[in-house]
């Protein structure tokens, strides 16, 4: 079952549709309700490994949908401390629930200063409306 | 439903029988590499076997059965003659090792095919060894890389796509260790001078192009292409998916292209076989034939014909021996019995296609209102807008009134595309119950939709679901541990991709 | 002889509904400076029957192994292939259709591969085979393509006594890969399984064939575990026909298993077309090349067949895809799965006894006759390689003259080896046939 469409306050964004949940050092990274939307349901999440580093919008995994392959952007540079293994086992939770259970990694941030290039809930729904 | 083979299978039952030499003893293998336990293939008694595959059969859809109109594709008539003759024993049972004065048939056959080759393409130099058309390209691609390096010009890394190509173009661009440089396409679907202008550098390698494109339309400005990408030193590759289209009438080479490459079971009419085999020999301008493939198929001076691997500046090779070699028995026999009737070949595949796309624009869409070539592209993109009945629905429809779908959404360009192949072979009977279909479909689509969106109604299978296949992949069968047969009804749920070309 | 259907009066109706006086029309897009403006200059067109005699008479001219005692091999074998294959391949609705990418249209061809990957499977010990790729020296290449992916490196590895046409092919393919390509010599006929450990260093696979190209058995399990230590993926390239015999490379640590398909269903055929297979364990299925089919339940919850994980394919992932290919060579690859459904496991295993013996009897006659082994410390399966103490093409030459093919000259592809043939043995040759051999080469 789809999500309704919803951008959380808390949470940060990137322009390239994925959002980043700061929790101190870390931050729990996935796609947004309008990446899930556009992509419909997903099949597969092909994710990085856990360790590997990962930097700021570069690819850092990939997702299979009904529709298209696409690269999963990275808003944040880190190392991978966790992968989502219901999403790897049922991909269509992140349809279901793009901000909670669908989670894809949590990270430990290399550079949080990087956190304030990312946009707030508004200032994405403003670039969302304007595409 | 129909059991699977091993479903048959009853221990102890056989179909061969093995000539086994009196008095020779089967020496023993190293235990190490002894096989413990045995493949489970299937154990059935010999007409079983039959059954079970003239089951099958009767379960697909073939040319043979009926209007075949996959876009792309060039779904013609297979001559039943040609069948006849690549099973003659001189061509059939001939080992590909055999020396050269022992294939003398064989090799001045594939002489002769190259000739053809060179005189319709409008190029000097074939290689038939490519296996299908997507080997075609990276063995151009791997010609062209070979062509720069030898002349030490290796910034060139970048190959030109329009966004109408076929999906196997920016893919061998890859596996040949470039990168694709996308262009548009224009208003009128040809692709966009501009856009092009500003991409073709001093990085360029070449462009790939299918032309006519797989909108069905002939670039208009391809003489002017063709000097952006020669005047930046930049070599032009030919993709023949359409060569149907354009036989005696436009030549590549003529167009100013340096590398073609011909699919033989479009144009030529070898059978796809369900996949295939097909085969992609290439045809290039003198410049690029050091680096074709070896080994070369020669005519000696003394005019018997033989086998050159003496090319130092060869690329190498690309698949075994010199080529899938029944297929190029097919395609020469299929253009021995048109000659140069091959233009003629083309036109009325050319008419055809331009009949049903006049029959057909005003119940479907149409986004480049042109003549076509020898196939078109409509769009379902109104009857998806206001009736919910996207291409796929269409597709699935008119398999209940006994036609093979079109391409549907490819290419990608054309939201709910529909692409539309006739072929030259179809007479006007046929073209004109296909068009009354596709018509009574618009029609559907407006009063009982949900015809169309449970269609087909007469298949041997429902529609099916394709996500749950992709999620839970069963790629071979489980034996005792394998699904049941049977389950729940589902949702069907489709792939939005391209199904053709 | 054409295969048009129209009349003349059909042209000149649809021409008036089209509303243009003649195809020419059609034809103004094509700008006046490219188009063709003569006949093409080819043979006029012939009438079947004319075809026919012309064909018959270029077939004529081939000495194929009904006209000659064949012993050549080299990765294509005179092995027997049963009438119920040609049978069940004339059926219009496999041999005529496309691709089956409409589902409900192709639940014939698509369940015929579905039970093609499962034998497939079954024979190599692997999880996953796909549809088929063009013969068994591309299939090498394509599982190079995945080893790069799967591992990040850039180096491959390939025993010398891989057929020397596998090797090409593969470096062919690594210009575009970006890969290097080391070969590993043999060691009398085999490859030193340390020697391999070695060369497998930071390499992506070790690529090894089983039996090898000169007929013999490789330590394979040795091989797969020195790939293996390296963490390299071993890769074996087997012949089905000797699996009913051999063990299965799954089961002796390959992630991958590659070969020709033509020692099953098919016809020699001057080279092709032909199938080459590709499995793998079920971790590089989102790796593999090409068509896969896959099960699944339709509207009426009834078992049905798709193509499946097709966003790896070049039709969704374009310059990302795992591969280029598309047309692959189904056709063939249905002639493997009837040839090996008529042999059962049965039979499978007796034809692989029956050339294991032939073979042997002709390893006894021909040393017997004074012609030596070029490796006799080793055991081999159809095909062996010999000396024939002057140069193979000499040997070949007078042989040829008395109506048998004694083999493959070695020489062509191993410097080394200029007097050395390599000898097919199949279950199609008899006692009579090596006894004459035997005859011809110790003259």
């Amino acid at each position: 079952m789809a999500a309704d469409e919803s951008y959380p306050e808390n949470l940060r964004y990137h322009r390239e549709h994925d959002w980043a949940l700061i929790e101190g050092e870390e931050a729990v990274l996935g796609i947004t309700w309008f990446a899930q939307d556009a992509l419909g349901e997903l099949v597969h999440f092909e994710p990085p490994q856990e360790g590997q580093a990962i930097a700021k919008d570069s690819t850092y995994g990939e997702v299979e949908s009904v529709k298209a392959v696409s690269d999963v952007i990275a808003p944040l540079s880190g190392e991978v401390l966790e992968v989502n293994a219901r999403v790897v086992e049922a991909p269509e939770t992140v349809n279901e629930d793009p901000y909670g259970d669908g989670w894809l990694v949590r990270i430990r941030m290399s550079d949080p200063s990087e956190v304030d290039t990312l946009l707030d809930a508004d200032a994405y729904k403003s670039f969302l409306a304007e595409q | 439903m129909t059991k699977l083979i091993y479903e048959r299978s009853q221990a102890g039952r056989r179909a061969s029988e093995i000539p086994r030499p009196e008095g020779l003893t089967v020496p023993e293998l190293p235990s190490e590499l002894r096989r413990a336990e045995p493949p489970r293939l299937p154990e059935l008694a010999e007409p079983e076997v039959l059954r079970h595959f003239t089951e099958l059969s009767t379960r697909n859809f073939g040319i043979d059965t009926g209007f075949y109109p996959l876009g792309s594709c060039t779904m013609k008539y297979n001559p039943r003659v040609n069948e006849r003759i690549v099973a003659l024993p001189g061509f059939r049972d001939l080992h590909p090792l055999q020396e050269e004065e022992g294939a003398q048939g064989a090799l001045e056959l594939m002489w002769r095919l190259q000739e053809i080759l060179a005189e319709v393409t409008g190029l000097d130099a074939v290689s038939l060894q490519p296996a299908a058309g997507s080997q075609g390209e990276l063995t151009g691609l791997l010609l062209v890389r070979a062509y720069f390096d030898e002349r030490g010009d290796t910034k060139r890394r970048k190959v030109v796509i329009p966004d109408t190509a076929h999906g196997t173009n920016p893919a061998s661009v890859t596996m040949a260790g470039y990168e694709v440089t996308p262009v548009a396409t224009d208003p009128r679907g040809n692709i966009d001078v501009d856009d092009l202008r500003e991409k073709v550098t001093e990085e360029t390698a070449a462009l790939m192009l299918t032309n006519p494109s797989t909108l069905g339309l002939f670039d208009e400005n391809i003489e002017e292409i063709t000097s952006i990408f020669h005047g930046a030193g930049a070599l032009m590759y030919y993709d023949g998916a359409n060569l149907n289209a354009v036989c005696g009438i436009s030549r590549p080479g003529d167009m100013g292209f340096d590398i073609v490459h011909i699919n033989l079971h479009k144009t030529f009419s070898q059978p796809h076989g369900g996949g295939g085999p097909g085969g992609g020999p290439i045809a290039v301008r003198k410049t690029l034939e050091p680096f074709l493939p070896v080994p070369a198929v020669i005519r000696r001076d003394d005019g018997s014909f033989g086998l050159d691997y003496d090319r130092p500046q060869t690329i190498g090779k690309v698949r075994a021996f010199t080529g899938p070699f029944g297929v190029f028995v097919r395609s020469y026999a299929f253009i021995r019995s048109y000659g140069p009737r091959l233009r003629e070949m083309s036109e009325v595949a050319v008419l055809n296609a331009n009949y049903l796309l006049a029959r057909l624009k005003d119940a479907y869409d149409l986004p480049f209102d042109r003549h076509c070539m020898h196939e078109f592209v409509l769009s379902a993109r109104t009857l998806k807008r206001e009736h919910g009945i996207t291409a796929l629905d269409v597709a699935k429809r008119l398999m209940d009134y006994g036609f093979h779908p079109p391409t549907i959404y490819f290419p990608l360009i054309v939201p709910e595309a529909l692409m539309v192949e006739p072929t030259e072979t179809e007479p006007k009977e046929i073209l004109d119950a296909f068009c009354e279909a596709m018509l009574v479909i618009a029609r559907e689509a407006v009063e009982e939709p949900e015809l169309l969106k449970k269609a087909p109604h007469n298949r041997p299978v429902r529609r099916l679901d394709e996500v749950r296949a992709a999620k839970r992949a069963i790629v071979k069968y489980g034996f005792d541990e394998h699904p049941a047969p049977n389950g729940e009804p589902v949702e069907p749920r489709q792939l939005e991709a391209q199904k053709g070309a | 002889m054409s295969y048009l259907s129209l009349t003349d009066a059909d042209r000149e109706a649809m021409l008036a509904t089209i509303g243009v006086d003649s195809v020419d029309a059609f034809f103004d897009q094509i700008p006046p400076g490219v188009r063709f403006d003569r006949e093409l200059d080819l043979e006029p067109p012939l009438s079947e029957q004319e075809l026919v005699a012309h064909l018959e008479e270029l077939a004529a001219r081939n000495v194929d192994t009904g006209r000659e005692v064949s012993f050549l091999g080299a990765g294509i074998y005179d092995h027997y292939v049963p009438a119920l294959v040609d049978a069940v391949l004339s059926r219009g609705e496999f041999l005529t259709a496309y691709t089956p990418y409409q589902p409900e249209m192709s639940q014939g061809i698509l369940q015929a591969i579905f039970e093609y990957q499962t034998a497939i499977c079954e024979l190599t010990g692997m999880d996953v085979s796909n549809a088929s790729g063009y013969d068994g020296t591309t299939v090498a290449a394509d599982a190079c393509y995945v080893a790069k992916h799967a591992t990040g490196r850039a180096k491959v590895v390939v025993t010398e006594a891989t057929n020397p046409q596998v090797r090409q092919v593969v470096k062919t393919y690594a210009v575009g890969f970006g890969l290097e390509v080391v070969e590993v010599p043999h060691r009398d006929g085999v490859t030193d399984p340390d020697e391999l450990r070695g060369a497998a260093e930071d390499a992506a696979c070790v690529i090894f064939q089983q039996p090898n190209f000169f007929g013999c058995l490789e330590a394979a399990p040795e091989l797969a575990a020195a790939a293996n230590d390296a963490e390299a993926l071993a890769i074996a390239h087997v012949d089905p026909i000797s699996l009913g015999l051999l063990e299965a490379p799954g089961n002796y640590g390959c992630a991958l298993a590659i070969g020709e398909g033509q020692s099953a269903g098919n016809h020699q055929s001057y080279g092709g077309p032909h199938y080459g297979f590709l499995a793998a364990r079920s971790e590089f299925v989102r790796r593999m090349p090409g068509r896969i089919v896959g099960e699944t339940l339709d509207a009426a919850g009834e078992r049905g067949y798709v193509l499946t994980l097709q966003t790896r394919e070049q039709h969704i992932r374009r310059e990302k895809a795992t591969s280029n290919i598309t047309t692959n060579q189904t056709l063939l690859a249905l002639a493997g799965l009837v040839h090996l459904s008529w042999l059962g496991p049965q039979g499978l295993r007796e034809t692989g006894e029956t050339c294991l013996a032939l073979a042997a009897y002709a390893k006894e006659r021909l040393t017997a006759a004074g012609v030596s082994l070029a490796f006799p410390k080793q055991t081999t399966f159809k095909e062996f390689a010999v000396r024939v103490g002057r140069p193979a093409r000499d040997a070949i030459r007078e042989a040829r003259a008395q109506g048998i093919h004694p083999g493959y000259a070695l020489g062509r592809d191993y410097h080394v080896l200029d007097d050395a043939l390599l000898v097919a043995v199949t279950e199609k040759r008899t006692r009579e046939e090596i006894d004459r051999l035997a005859e011809v080469l110790a003259a």
